[in-house]
Order: structure tokens, then C-alpha cells, then sequence
């Protein structure tokens, strides 16, 4: 058959690999930022501008991290191997360049509106629906290109890094879009389609598989690209990759309701997302040890190649996380890890072992192929390689330890019965932890700036080569399968019966999922006494997501007794049905606030929100100036009022004729209490944001309380 | 958990695990027998197509 000759470009790969380094050296150095802000709050700079405020910054840290770091390195290696394993170039360059500027256009505009407060204030889903619908368009543009090379290319079977990569890229876009209904309110504002318990179902679901699809299986795919190039040797087992494929992308989208143990979620989901999760070890172990015994033999060569060096650890960190998060769906486990700070620990063994490390040995091993040299200096990524580790454990072990200590501390009871310790003795013996690991991150950091100037000099000491010649027949067109291999390789020689089979397996598992979901939402008893906010408390309540508490307060009382106590009556699922989105957070540095309301007057929290630190000894809570210069926008009320009745809250029709009527009312009254309250000394106007967020939060949870006392 | 009660409340709702479990345990008995009857020459020359790039 006639030989063709035909170009890979190499433009493209170098410029995504330029954003990921960048990207990534931005998100990191955003998480050392936050990081310090936990330790020392003064560093929110509060008392001059709200955009670093921990409760924004958050947001734009974890985004950068998942979607501009890994994103770009995700598209660095399917740019770079989707060709070479296909034996074509690119399908079009046109949308190569889109996606690639489409992509960073994305983080631009992610990174400002988070800033600026602009949240859905759902984790790791935060923006906005312009940015949403962005997204999906660049996305499509990358599934065309990917398809388009997938199908004109001259090798007739699907390597198994390529099956990685199309699982993953049908799987996000289904979580994209499941997750991202929303109703826009104005530009750049938007309520969540579902409420309260769905829709922490809903976001869970994603949450989960975001991890898994966006940040392990695109990753599995680099390694089995990656990883035999670095050897150089073919994987150990081919078969176990196969297995490892088809049950890991099973498995993963049943396990996301460990997130929500204990909470409002129904008993049987709960153990079936348990029991899916500790099976979950099975493919991840498999997927684990077929990596490192594929470096079986070449173990010499991992003592001195830095590329392998890393891979290794990478692999590790991966063993370690997939071994760790089926434990941590265990109940009783969950019982002590969740809201704590052993999740924390747990994502950065992951993201920074599991992604950084597999990065960093792409990146040592791609950069001097696609500039034609040498790596400059084997020495400095060795140095990369320590103070990367050395910083991992940094990280995590202070983020454990404390984790285990505020649980102690935080169930502790006296022999009289009471609490023995308040929120805020837990806080202030938490933050010499918080420095460690602050420290950690700086040392990990500085790891990569290393490797920045290794690379950038690198290049320099090459020339880059834009394009590669390669040569290969073109496919037949009429395929005959040789006579001993039946129907077995039917599904890697058809992308297309192999994008529909992915998509059918994570959707029976979506389903499956989602359907009780829905069902449950029917199902949760209306409870009479909860009424859908009043106009100042929705604005208030939008200053609450704008602000980001929920990236420090959760929503969610457990039936623990330390937690009843402590918070009051547990949560119920009733009480959250006008909940567009659900606040319940992931994560306590401050205490929970769903029963927050009426436990103190309205003065406290206006002493206490313009300045924590100083009303509570060694909070580490930031400053909220900011709300007390800035006069609430009642302008949208009636949009927003609108967009909560057309989802299902019964306001009455037309009610938002007289909704900013009411607004005023409830703000002048929050006004005279603060007047009375402080003997006449705070006179400020009701017109402020203040006061807004004072009504919401004197408002939570006290739908309930109301009934038990009326009873 | 209080809350299972919603849920006993959806008519049949035990069926879903055990659904659940099912479908994956024909699914990964499927794709083992699949996997292992691929033949010894096909594997190894998908093995081989990172090497093959030129
Ligand atoms: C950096 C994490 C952090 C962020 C962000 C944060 N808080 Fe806090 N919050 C804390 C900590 C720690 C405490 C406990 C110490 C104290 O009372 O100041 C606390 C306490 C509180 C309390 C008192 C609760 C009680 O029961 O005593 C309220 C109310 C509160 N925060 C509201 C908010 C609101 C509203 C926002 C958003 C505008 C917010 N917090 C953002 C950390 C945070």
C-alpha cells in the first residue's frame, strides 16, 4: 500500500504545555496565598478592596488548579499523543487554535468574575452561566477535533491512553451540563434549577466525577502515553489496562454520594455510593501497579532519570488517594473526616502528588523532545523532585494530625455534661498547623519555579521544531478482520460504538443515581412552617454566596451529639426546599450556621462582620468593611423573586409589585434594633449591604424552631 | 437516619441496589472474558503503538 507523508504539529502541544506551567505556577501560588490568608487574616487585605478576601480568592484557586493547570495539561498531552498513536495530524488546525485561546479566554474571565464575586456558589462549578455556556461551545470545538482525528487516522486500532481520553471528554460534558442548569437572573447572575437535597445531589454527583473524569482518567490516559515513551518499554499489561478502563469509568460515577454521608441523603444511596467506592480500590490498585510494573527492570533508570522519578511518586500519591478516599467513604471514618480538614489533605496527596507529579515528568521529558535538546540540568529537577516531596508531606501530615485533634477537641465533653471546648479554642490551636502547611505549599512552589527556569533554559539551549514529518499508509477502506480475531477487537477499531458504550456506561450509572434523586424531591415533606425567604433576606443571602462563606461555613447539622449540641437540632431535608442553590459547604474553619438564627441580636453580627478578630479573641475569620459602605442593589429584586417563582418558590403572583416594599420594611426594623440595641450609638443606613446579610442570618434555621415552640 | 423515611416512601425503592450491583457484576464478568480472549498477537502489537509513531 502507497506510503503518506504528513506533519505533526508541534505548535500547539508547546502552547498548551507554556499554560499549564503557567497556569499552574498562578493556581499554586494562589493556594500558598489562601493559605497564609487562614493563619494571618490581615492578609485578605479586607480594610482595602474585597477581591482577595479568602472567601472569593478560594474559588479562584481551586478552578486555576482543576480547570487552567490540569485542564492545559490534559490538552498538552492529548494535543502531543492523540496524533502520534493515530498516526494523523491534527483534523483541523483552525480548532486547535480556538480550543487552545477559547480555553485561556476561559480562565481570564473565570479568574475576574470570581473575584469580583460573581459565584454560583456551587464548589468547583462557581461560574457563572455566560462562562458555562462557554465552555460547553470550547469543548465541543475540542470533541469535533478529537473525533475528526480519530477518524481519519491511519492506525486502525484505538490505543488504550485514547479510550481514556474519550471516556473522559463525553463524561465532563454530561456533568457540565447536568450540573449547570441554572436560571439566569441578569448577566452573570443565576439561581441553581434544583434546591436544597437535589441539588446536593446534583453537585455531588459532579463534584465526584469532576475528580474522577477531569482529573484521573485524562490523567490515566497520560500515564500509559507517557510512561512506556519514558521507559521505553511497552506497559505491562495490556489486558489489565483494558479492565482497568471499563471498571474504573463504571465504578466512578455510582460513588458520589460519599460526599454526603449523614446528611439529608437516603440510608441505601448512601451505602450503595459506600460500596462503590471501597470497590473502587480494585481498578485503581490494578491501574496503579500496571504503571510501576512497567518500570519493572528499569529500576537503575529510575534512580537517575528525573522523568521517571516523578512518575513514580505520581503513581504513589495515586495508590495512596484511591486507597484513602474508598476509607474515607466508610461511615464512621466519614464521621471524623468530613468538614475537616483530612479532606483537604487528602485532594493535595492527589493534586499535588497524583497531577503535579505526573505533569512535571511530562513536562521534563516533552519539553527537550519537542525543542530538540538536552534537558539543561538534570541536578536542578533532581532539587525540583525533593522540594516537591518534601513539600507534599509538609502539606498533608500537619493537615492529618489536625484533623484528628479538632475531632477530639471538637466531641470532647465535660463529666457535667457541656461542651468542654468552644469553636473558637479549636481555631486558635489550629493555626500553627496551618502555618506548616502553608510552608509546605511555599516549599512545593518554590519546586516548580525551579523547574520553570530548568525548562525555559531548556528551550533556549534548542530549536524548536514545529512540525514532525512522519510517514504511513492510509487505512483500507473495506477492513477485514483477520479470521482468528472475531468480533475481539470490534470495539478499538470503532471510536464511535466505543464514545456511545462510555457514555452508556457512565449513564446507567447517572441514572441510577439521579432518578431517585428526583423521586426524592416528591418525596421530601413540605414542612409547613418553612416559607420561602423574604425579599431582604434573598439579597442577603446573595451577599452570602458573593462573599463565599460557604468556602469556610457549612449549612448542615449532623445527628452527632457534639454536633446537636454544639449547632442545635439536626438538619432535615424539608428545610432546605427553597434552597436555589444549597449552601450546606464542605468545609469547617468557621463553625456551622444553620441554626444561627436568633442566637444573637442583630448587634453582634454587626460588630462582628465589620471586624472578627477583634470582636472574637483570634478569629481568623476576614473583615467585612465593605458591606457597610456599599448601598444593596434592590434593582434586581423583582428579576430575582421572578426567577425563584418560575423554579418553583410560591411567592404569591405579583408579588413583585410590593416586594421592595416589604424589603424596606425589614431593613428599617433590622435598623431601629441595631439603634436600640446599642443604646443609640450605631446609626447607620438601612440602606447598606449590612443589612441584607444581617436578615439572612438571623433567618437560618429558624423555620423550625418556630414550629417546635408553637407546638 | 430519619431521612430514609422519604425514600421508603418511593414505591420498591430497595430494587435500585441490588440493580445496581447486578449490572456491574455481568458487566465486569463481560469485559474479563472480553478481555482475555483477545487474542496473544493483537495485544501485543497494541501494546507496541506508542513506538510506532513515524
Ligand atoms: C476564612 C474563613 C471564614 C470565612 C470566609 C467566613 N467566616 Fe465566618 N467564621 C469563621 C471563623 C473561624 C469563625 C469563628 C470565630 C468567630 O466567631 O469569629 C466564624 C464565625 C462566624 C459567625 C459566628 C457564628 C457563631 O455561631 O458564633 C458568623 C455569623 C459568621 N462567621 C458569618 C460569616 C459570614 C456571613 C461570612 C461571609 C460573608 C463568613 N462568616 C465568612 C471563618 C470564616
Amino acid at each position: 500500500m502507497q506510503s503518506e507523508t504528513f506533519y505533526y504539529d508541534n505548535k500547539i502541544p508547546k502552547l498548551f504545555a507554556i499554560a499549564c506551567v503557567f497556569w499552574g505556577a498562578v493556581g499554586m501560588l494562589l493556594g500558598v496565598i489562601i493559605a497564609f490568608e487562614l493563619a494571618f487574616p490581615l492578609l485578605n487585605f479586607s480594610d482595602y478592596f474585597p477581591y482577595l478576601s479568602f472567601g472569593r480568592l478560594r474559588p479562584v484557586h481551586t478552578n486555576a488548579v482543576i480547570f487552567a493547570f490540569v485542564g492545559n495539561g490534559i490538552f498538552t498531552a492529548v494535543y502531543y499523543a492523540l496524533p502520534r498513536l493515530l498516526k494523523a495530524p491534527m483534523w483541523s488546525k483552525a480548532l486547535s487554535k480556538l480550543h487552545f485561546w477559547g480555553w485561556q479566554f476561559i480562565i481570564v474571565c473565570a479568574a475576574v468574575t470570581l473575584m469580583l464575586g460573581y459565584t454560583t456558589g456551587k464548589e468547583y462549578a462557581e461560574l457563572e452561566w455566560p462562562i458555562d455556556i462557554l465552555i460547553t461551545v470550547v469543548w465541543v470545538i475540542f470533541g469535533v477535533n478529537m473525533f475528526g482525528t480519530i477518524l481519519t487516522r491511519r492506525e486502525r486500532h484505538l490505543y488504550v491512553a485514547i479510550w481514556f481520553f474519550i471516556a473522559s471528554w463525553v463524561t465532563v460534558a454530561m456533568l457540565h451540563i447536568v450540573n449547570s442548569f441554572e436560571m439566569p437572573v441578569s448577566f452573570l447572575k443565576s439561581y441553581s434549577w434544583y434546591a436544597g437535597v437535589q441539588d446536593a445531589l446534583v453537585q455531588w454527583w459532579y463534584g465526584h466525577n469532576a475528580v474522577a473524569f477531569f482529573l484521573t482518567t485524562p490523567y490515566l490516559g497520560l500515564m500509559y502515553y507517557f510512561l512506556p515513551k519514558a521507559v521505553e518499554r511497552p506497559v505491562y499489561s495490556y489486558r489489565l489496562s483494558i479492565i482497568h478502563f471499563w471498571s474504573l469509568i463504571f465504578l466512578y460515577i455510582w460513588a458520589g454520594p460519599h460526599h454526603l454521608l449523614y446528611t439529608a441523603l437516603p440510608d441505601w444511596a448512601q451505602s450503595l455510593g459506600t460500596a462503590f467506592s471501597v470497590m473502587l480500590i480494585l481498578p485503581s490498585w490494578g491501574g496503579m501497579l500496571n504503571g510501576l510494573f512497567t518500570m519493572r527492570g528499569a529500576w537503575d533508570k529510575v534512580r537517575e532519570d528525573p522523568v521517571l522519578k516523578f512518575f513514580v511518586v505520581a503513581l504513589t500519591c495515586y495508590g495512596m488517594s484511591t486507597f484513602e478516599g474508598p476509607m474515607l467513604s466508610l461511615k464512621n471514618v466519614n464521621a471524623i473526616s468530613h468538614y475537616s480538614d483530612w479532606t483537604i489533605a487528602h485532594v493535595h496527596v492527589g493534586a499535588l502528588g497524583w497531577n503535579g507529579f505526573l505533569t512535571f515528568g511530562m513536562m521534563y521529558w516533552l519539553i527537550p523532545k519537542l525543542f530538540n535538546a538536552k534537558l539543561y540540568s538534570r541536578k536542578l529537577a533532581a532539587n525540583h523532585f525533593w522540594l516537591g516531596t518534601l513539600g507534599i508531606i509538609l502539606y498533608a501530615i500537619p493537615m492529618y494530625w489536625d484533623a484528628f485533634r479538632s475531632y477530639f477537641m471538637m466531641k470532647a465533653f465535660t463529666p457535667e455534661g457541656q461542651l468542654q471546648y468552644q469553636f473558637i479554642d479549636v481555631v486558635n490551636t489550629t493555626i500553627p498547623f496551618y502555618i506548616i502547611r502553608a510552608v509546605g505549599g511555599t516549599i512545593y512552589l518554590v519546586g516548580v519555579f525551579v523547574m520553570i527556569y530548568n525548562l525555559v533554559k531548556t528551550a533556549r539551549s534548542g530549536s524548536f521544531i514545529a512540525d514532525e514529518v512522519a510517514t504511513a499508509p492510509a487505512l483500507a477502506k473495506a477492513y477485514k478482520a483477520p479470521t482468528n480475531s472475531i468480533w475481539h477487537s470490534l470495539i478499538e477499531r470503532k471510536p464511535i460504538l466505543l464514545l456511545v458504550l462510555s457514555l452508556i456506561v457512565v449513564g446507567i450509572g447517572g441514572l441510577i443515581e439521579l432518578v431517585p434523586t428526583f423521586l426524592v424531591k416528591s418525596n421530601v415533606p413540605t414542612i409547613a412552617s418553612v416559607k420561602p425567604y423574604t425579599p431582604l433576606e434573598l439579597q442577603g443571602r446573595d451577599i452570602y454566596i458573593r462573599e463565599g462563606c460557604y468556602n469556610c461555613h457549612s449549612q448542615m447539622i449532623r445527628p452527632f451529639r457534639y454536633e446537636v449540641t454544639r449547632y442545635g437540632e439536626y438538619s432535615k431535608a424539608g428545610e432546605f426546599v427553597y434552597d436555589h442553590p444549597f449552601q450546606w459547604g464542605s468545609k469547617r474553619t468557621g463553625p456551622d450556621l444553620a441554626r444561627l438564627g436568633g442566637k444573637y441580636n442583630d448587634l453582634w453580627h454587626f460588630n462582628h462582620m465589620i471586624n472578627p478578630a477583634e470582636f472574637i479573641e483570634g478569629s481568623i475569620m476576614p473583615h467585612y468593611p465593605h458591606l457597610y459602605d456599599d448601598e444593596l442593589d434592590t434593582t434586581g429584586t423583582i428579576s430575582k423573586i421572578h426567577a425563584m417563582r418560575k423554579l418553583g418558590v410560591p411567592y404569591e403572583e405579583n408579588y413583585e409589585a410590593i416586594a421592595n416594599k416589604d424589603l424596606r420594611t425589614q431593613a428599617i426594623q433590622i435598623k431601629n434594633n441595631l439603634v436600640t440595641e446599642s443604646n443609640g450609638k450605631i446609626k447607620i443606613s438601612d440602606k447598606k449591604e449590612i443589612i441584607a446579610l444581617i436578615a439572612y442570618l438571623q433567618r437560618l434555621g429558624k423555620d423550625i424552631k418556630i414550629e417546635t415552640t408553637s407546638k | 437516619m430519619s431521612f430514609s423515611i422519604y425514600l421508603t416512601q418511593i414505591t420498591d425503592v430497595s430494587i435500585y441496589p441490588i440493580i445496581s450491583l447486578s449490572i456491574f457484576v455481568i458487566f465486569f464478568i463481560s469485559v474479563s472474558v472480553w478481555v482475555y480472549s483477545i487474542s496473544k498477537a493483537d495485544i501485543s502489537s497494541m501494546k507496541q503503538i506508542p513506538f510506532n509513531e513515524k
